[in-house]
């Protein structure tokens, strides 16, 4: 562990993003200590510009206060960017493990379907999702997960591939270890390496997806987020920059800092992986 | 065999295998069209305002509704491939009439796009690649890291703020002024006009992909034995860069640059709803709010389907342009 930190401080720009994203985590979980106002409120003078009538950031068109909806929306956006990328990382390891670890006919079934999955447009096919199953935390989570895990799949049938021939693969066949233990409890763990890099990058890509589908209005109409703030103040563009503006940089700082981190703990844990998806 | 009929099998034996691709995305289409919470059935009832259960059971008998699943399907599969992607009640037109009426904008905001990311991509990536270490370089990384994690839409909406509201360059949306009634000449620079900033907006994520694919695939080559025989030769540096190196590293972009189609349709739906760009992006987003699904599906298959024939224009051109590869 110790040692894992040497490699990873060697990184100046994986430690920077660690530190961005410590701070907006805890930007998230002191959300209500700072603005215990819900921040969908209407909480003062409309359009009011940043440092203006008491608002750090300015306010929207209805007078909602554009600080407290980044604070909260903070969380919206790292839960369902965390959430999307386990599920799409579980079905990825699914597929994957199965197609690499016996081949043959299951191989080419599931490898099949991932290739379907990878050639369809996946931003649109998002949308379908969501706009299908009505917009909800639970179906923008399903949405992305379901958009996401081809490349999961790819690198873990690869990792498989290469290490179910390996002796301490076929010591455990000569113990009389059943197929699903020797995948799970010894494969696997051997192959977490890349999983977690490839992961924390799909953090940052999940982020920028969810962000798209509530630009377009297709976030949960009850929960604040980025995309949200932006796609409604778009149309004040012309007399209330700020409304679009700061939302926007805080998903691109969020996102820097987790692609940061995804690199540096690619230096950290010297996978395969050289270039991100 | 010579190599020109062994690729003219390698081609046919590509198209087959994009078929399966192709029937199955139809098959998952129809799923989610069954998904959906209510029929056209319901969503004609709705427009009607009002319909009794007895009308209604006929409808769905005229339409087929009432017909097991396994058929239901095989009367979708055989529309869809009559071109036959249903009716839009909104716009009260053929879904597919309407994709054809936006398709041609969309493909001029593709093109441009391309030719802007990729074009600029190979030559920023060559400057990179020669002058390593440099501020370039550095400067190449970081516009690469920004880029990566800025969402489109604000990007578009900064360039509006930016470009249109404060420096009043371009206009802030649509594609052409309509108002004007521009003809011949004056109306392609309108358009022309129109198209900078949605084709710079969802370029940019790409120049940056590319100029690093650029750069990394050149420093490869440059790596190579043949590089090191150009140079016993004593070919000059100019032309083993230009003539040798580049040729071969551009193989990889071209590649990434059909894998990245995809991509690309689903920033275009953002970028055309930003700038009110009208093309099938735009229709993808006005067909959510009027929760038109049926229209939305036939945008969804449609781009599909052009993902799997760009992917194999793609491999067709490889083969052209890279003699080594393997067409058994």
């Amino acid at each position: 562990m110790a040692d894992f930190w040497t490699r990873y401080r060697r990184n100046r720009a994986a430690v920077l993003g660690l530190g961005i994203l410590l701070t907006i985590l805890i930007m998230a979980a002191t959300a209500h200590l700072f603005y215990p106002e819900d921040p969908f409120r209407l909480v003062g003078r409309p359009l009011s510009g940043p440092l203006e009538n008491g608002f750090l950031l300015g306010s929207d068109s209805l007078g909602r206060d554009v600080a407290s909806g980044i604070v909260h929306g903070a969380k919206t956006s790292l839960l369902i960017g965390l959430i999307a990328t386990l599920v799409s990382i579980f079905i990825g390891i699914f597929f994957g493990a199965f197609a690499g670890y016996f081949g043959g006919r299951i191989d080419d079934l599931l490898m099949r379907i991932t290739e379907i999955f990878q050639t369809i447009p996946s931003f649109i096919f998002a949308i379908l999702l969501v706009a299908i199953m009505k917009p909800s935390i639970v179906s923008i989570v399903i949405a992305i997960a379901v958009v996401s895990w081809p490349g999961v799949a790819r690198l873990v049938r690869g990792e498989f591939l290469s290490l179910k021939n390996r002796e301490f693969v076929q010591a455990c066949h000569t113990l009389g270890m059943s197929d699903l233990r020797v995948m799970m409890k010894e494969i696997l763990p051997n192959c977490l390496s890349p999983i977690i890099v490839i992961g924390s990058l799909m953090v940052a890509t999940a982020i920028l997806i969810e962000s798209g589908l509530a630009f377009l209005g297709l976030g949960d109409p009850n929960i604040m987020s980025w995309g949200f703030q932006i796609g409604a103040g778009r149309t004040m563009l012309r007399s209330a920059w700020w409304v679009c503006t700061f939302p926007g940089v805080a998903i691109l700082i969020t996102v820097l800092a987790i692609n940061l981190i995804g690199e540096g703990l690619n230096d950290a844990l010297n996978p395969r992986l050289k270039e991100r998806q | 065999m010579p190599r020109s009929s062994k690729i003219f099998r390698y081609v046919s034996k590509r198209l087959l295998q994009g078929i399966p691709i192709i029937i199955a995305i139809i098959v998952i289409n129809f799923f989610l069209l069954n998904l959906a919470e209510g029929d056209a059935v319901d969503v004609l009832a709705g427009e009607a305002g009002s319909a009794t259960p007895e009308y209604m059971e006929q409808l769905r008998k005229k339409f087929g509704l009432d017909q097991p699943l396994p058929v239901q399907l095989a009367v979708y599969l055989k529309n869809v491939l009559v071109l036959d992607l249903g009716y839009s009640f909104r716009h009260e037109m053929a879904v597919q009439d309407l994709i054809f009426d936006r398709f041609a904008a969309t493909a001029l905001l593709m093109t441009s796009t391309i030719i802007l990311a990729v074009g600029f991509g190979i030559l920023l990536g060559l400057m990179a690649a020669m002058r390593l270490n440099t501020w370039k370089d550095a400067v190449i990384t970081v516009f690469a890291l920004i880029t990566y994690a800025t969402p489109l839409f604000w990007v578009g909406l900064m360039m509006i703020v930016v470009f249109s509201l404060y420096l009043g360059w371009f206009p802030t949306s649509g594609m052409e002024n309509v108002a004007a009634f521009y003809e011949g000449w004056d109306k392609v620079v309108d358009i022309a006009h129109h198209l900078v900033l949605p084709t710079i907006t969802l370029s940019l994520f790409y120049l940056a992909l590319y100029t690093r694919m650029m750069r990394a695939s050149m420093l490869e080559q440059y790596g190579q034995d043949y590089v090191v025989t150009a140079r016993a030769k004593g070919l000059t540096e100019r032309r083993i860069t230009f003539v040798h190196v580049l040729r071969n590293a551009l193989l990889p972009v071209v590649t990434m640059a059909g894998v990245q189609v995809g991509a690309l349709i689903g920033g275009s739906v953002i970028v055309e709803s930003v700038f009110a760009w009208p093309g099938l992006g735009m229709l993808a987003f006005e067909s959510l709010f009027a929760r038109d699904l049926n229209l939305l599906l036939g945008i969804f298959l449609l781009s599909s389907i052009l993902v799997v024939l760009v992917n194999l224009i793609v491999d067709i051109i490889y083969c052209f342009l890279d003699p080594r590869i393997d067409v058994e």
